[in-house]
């Protein structure tokens, strides 16, 4: 496949256009990577080095296991291998993932992710649902209980784990250390859920060291990070500025809503937006092309629908974060929403 | 007066690459070895030969008719001897030979007798129409669509805005750049006569800001007939679509053509060409070509048509060398040739030399969305490839295949690199080709139906003439003719029968 070429009366023909501008799929994966790099440190400096152990062990595993679906698939390895997308997936999906999550579920997700996800699908660019998110869901749901005790930001009051106490905790698992309950704790947004259902009110549950100073502990200056991430990847036109603003401004009005309506249990617009996975979501998650809509116009309906359901699923489910199940939801709306807002063509008459 | 201007959607900025060849004079191009002239410069039926081999022809000199109305005739470049009429190469995608006439220039360049018309608005406009078309215009800015159709049809219909376009947005190329630089009346006047010649009621020069000294050229001796309108740059701004969108705010209708809307739009080589023709009598033998790219020289030739590329190529310092390769036109639009064995035609343009053509593998497309920004006639060339590629011709018609004007925006910008241009033109093809099958067969049907039909009335008349001659009694010969009819019938209901199962196997 090199080059695409026609072989007719023993003449090679190239097609126009000749020319090509400086972009590849290996360029912008690369950039969406150092768009993500400053998230992270803030995210290890916060959550501790189990940050930076997850992300290294997904991209180690993606690796492999991508190579091995390129192999078994027959396809070119070096070119697909390093065109990048695996590894955006594999930081995706060890973004989602608490710091403490044990090896091996870090591995089931990835395998999950590549295999089911990505390559049963036909590999980059055929996948339906996003790998990342895929592989998160599926062991957020097989081994839902090593998804509820987190790393607890530095800054509460609680103790942080040393770099010896996280890596024993990520091979040998949780039980090999003896203060783990005291090291971990739930998240920011499972807190508040489960102090809302202990009718505390959102003033009260505000106090906790959980929260900083407009939003989740920690979480507030990452989601700060994503969002200067994902400018920078908006002004080097990797994504489109209508899929973050759409996305954001429907959570904001919503929750601006209800936090009008209540504003004793529904939290206020800036703490939601701040904590927990929307930013990451809004600038890097929902703006995968390949399981977006296509079409302009689908686009906004696509980004509409993940924040509607994120908020949705965040406020009433039993989950404390819904990103990952909306995006997997609309996802599955793509092919009906492209269907039907194919924009008009130039010169295309109203009723022709 | 100002015109306001309208940006058409999409589109793209690209280094021009213009200052390579703009800057220099063009050089007036030796006589080459031999001439080569394909009877096909033009869309629409190749012209046929009035000479022979070994005929002696002047310069100018009629030596191929139009062959129909959407044709055009062919003139000698320069006076010589014929030694040829066969096939050659010629400039074409999949570089087939094409018949061609052929002059071994003897090297005097005498002219036939040329017949100037000084005042062309003395002349009727439907007469200066043939005048045109007997000089062999056609379209010099690439299409090469016969000049005389569209001046037919503008007098045919009420024709508002003539439209010169002098927008090169091509990189690299400079031709009608230069010629306007060196021959700003001949684009003044050939343009106040096209305005003549289809009595618009205004006429526009449009070009791009990159050529501020042939803006500055054409303001010198523009009067407050015609508008001169500067655009700033962007590909594919030249398209005839998307200027008239640009300049009017209009669109033209999906399948619709600009003089439905009162617009009638030529190049500016062409109202140069045409205006060259009526008032000095010369019909179209050259035309101004850009040499650039990987060439030690590059610039602007003036060149007589049927020249060969190589001798254009070596004008300018042409060396050969391993990894490079020649397009004729831009890099945009331009078509990949691998040999300069070629002659220029009346639509060849640029002749660039290149190392850097794209070669990157293809990769899956990832939806990027990149090509739905940059597309001009607003397609989705992401769907139309997927459509492409799984044959679904009934979809691709769906997503307006044929409004695609071919520009490259789409694969340009191609993160995955995917040949889009390429897999739109094969659809093209292929729908075309079963339009014409599915055509074919439907007139042999109706032929076989026809016949059937007439073999049956032949065999009641048969049989009506044998009642006629038997000395049956009237009685008997109403039921036999009964007989016949019924079974008539019953043979019809059958044909009808097999030609609805026919219909229900499609």
């Amino acid at each position: 496949m090199k080059m695409l070429m026609m072989m007719r009366n023993e003449t090679v023909i190239i097609s126009s256009p000749h020319m090509h501008a400086a972009t590849s799929i290996n360029r912008v994966m690369t950039q969406v990577v150092y768009a993500l790099i400053p998230g992270i440190l803030l995210s290890a400096w916060f959550f501790g080095a189990g940050v930076l152990i997850q992300c290294l062990l997904a991209v180690f595993f993606v690796l492999g296991v991508e190579a091995l679906m390129l192999y078994l698939r027959e396809k070119p390895l070096r070119l697909f291998l390093f065109d990048g997308s695996a590894v955006v997936t594999a930081l995706l999906f060890a973004l989602c993932l608490s710091p403490y999550t044990p090896v091996w579920v870090n591995f089931t997700g990835i395998c999950f992710a590549i295999i089911v996800a990505k390559h049963l699908y036909g590999g980059i660019g055929h996948n339906m649902f996003n790998p990342a998110m895929a592989g998160y869901v599926f062991i957020l749901l097989c081994f839902p209980v090593y998804q509820t005790s987190w790393s607890l930001p530095s800054g509460a009051d609680e103790l942080q784990a040393t770099l010896l106490q996280t890596l024993s905790i990520i091979f040998t698992g949780p039980s090999s250390i003896e203060n783990f309950d005291i090291l971990s704790g739930a998240t920011t947004l499972a807190w508040t859920k489960s102090q809302l259902s202990g009718m505390f009110m959102i003033t009260e549950i505000r106090n906790s060291p959980l929260f900083g100073s407009f939003a989740g502990k920690g979480t507030e200056w990452i989601a700060v990070a994503w969002l200067f991430g994902g400018i920078w990847l908006l002004a080097q036109r990797i994504i489109k500025w209508q899929m973050p603003v759409y996305f954001i401004g429907t959570i904001f009005l919503f929750s601006l809503l209800f936090y009008w309506y209540d504003s004793d249990i529904y939290l206020a617009p800036v703490a939601t937006l701040f904590t927990g996975g929307i930013m990451l979501a809004a600038f890097f998650i929902i703006t995968d092309p390949v399981t977006a809509s296509t079409t302009p116009r689908g686009r906004i309906i696509y980004v509409t629908g993940i924040g509607l359901l994120v908020y949705v699923i965040r406020t009433w489910s039993a989950y404390p974060d819904g990103v990952a199940f909306a995006v997997l939801l609309m996802n599955a709306a793509v092919p009906l929403i492209d269907n039907y807002t194919r924009p008009r063509v130039f010169g295309e008459m109203k009723h022709g | 007066m100002t015109r306001e201007l309208h940006p058409f959607p999409g589109g793209l900025q690209i280094p021009p690459h213009k200052e390579l060849s703009n800057a220099k004079k063009s050089l007036i191009t030796p006589l080459p070895d031999s001439i080569i002239l394909p009877l096909q410069q033009h869309i629409g039926t190749p012209a046929v030969p009035l000479v022979k081999s070994g005929d002696k022809v002047l310069k100018g000199q009629l030596i191929a008719r139009a062959n129909g109305y959407v044709s055009v005739p062919l003139h000698a470049s320069t006076s010589g001897k014929i030694i040829d009429i066969g096939n050659y190469t010629v400039p074409d995608p999949l570089g087939l030979k094409a018949p061609c006439i052929v002059i071994e220039p003897d090297g005097d360049d005498v002219w036939f007798e040329i017949k100037p018309t000084h005042d062309y608005t003395s002349i009727e406009p439907q007469a200066l129409q043939d005048v045109i078309r007997e000089a062999g215009i056609a379209g010099l800015g690439g299409a090469g669509f016969p000049a005389h159709v569209k001046l037919r049809e503008g007098t045919e219909s009420a024709v508002d805005t003539l439209i010169i376009n002098a927008v090169e947005c091509e990189p690299f190329i400079s031709c009608d750049d230069r010629l306007i630089r060196e021959k700003p009346g001949y684009v003044i006047n050939g343009a106040r006569m096209i305005r003549h010649a289809i009595q618009a009621k205004h006429c526009v020069i449009a070009l791009e800001a990159d050529m501020p000294e042939a803006y500055a050229a054409l303001k010198e001796l523009i009067d407050d007939d015609i508008e001169l309108i500067q655009l700033p740059a962007k590909y594919p701004q030249g398209g005839e679509r998307q200027l008239i969108l640009a300049l009017t705010g209009k669109e033209v209708p999906s399948g619709g053509l600009p003089i439905h809307m009162g617009i009638v739009m030529h190049n500016a080589a062409t109202a140069a060409a045409a205006f060259r023709a009526v008032t000095r009598g010369e019909p179209l033998i050259s035309r101004y070509i850009t040499v650039s790219g990987e060439v030690n020289d590059p610039r602007n030739l003036q060149v007589l048509l049927g020249t060969p590329v190589k001798h254009c190529a070596d004008q300018c310092g042409y060396e050969e060398k391993e990894g490079q390769v020649i397009i004729l036109g831009g890099p945009m639009m331009g078509m990949f040739v691998n040999n300069m064995h070629m002659p220029v035609i009346k639509t060849t343009n640029c002749v660039l030399v290149t190392s850097t053509y794209n070669q990157s593998p293809e990769m899956p497309c990832i939806r990027c969305g990149q090509c739905v920004d940059v597309c001009p006639a607003e397609l989705l060339p992401q769907q139309l490839y997927w459509h492409a590629h799984a044959k679904n011709y009934d979809r691709l018609r769906k997503y307006h295949l044929f409004d695609c004007i071919e520009c490259g925006c789409c694969s340009y910008v191609c993160p995955s690199n995917i040949q889009l241009v390429q897999y739109y033109r094969k659809a093209k093809r292929q729908i075309t080709q079963d339009e014409r099958t599915r055509l074919s067969a439907d007139h042999a049907r109706e032929r076989f139906m026809s016949r059937n039909q007439r073999l049956a009335r032949e065999e009641q008349s048969h049989h009506n003439d044998l009642l006629a001659e038997s000395d049956i009694d009237e009685k008997d010969k109403q039921a036999f003719i009964q007989a016949a009819v019924e079974r008539t019938r019953t043979k019809r209901a059958q044909l009808s029968n097999h030609e609805n199962a026919n219909d229900d196997e499609k």
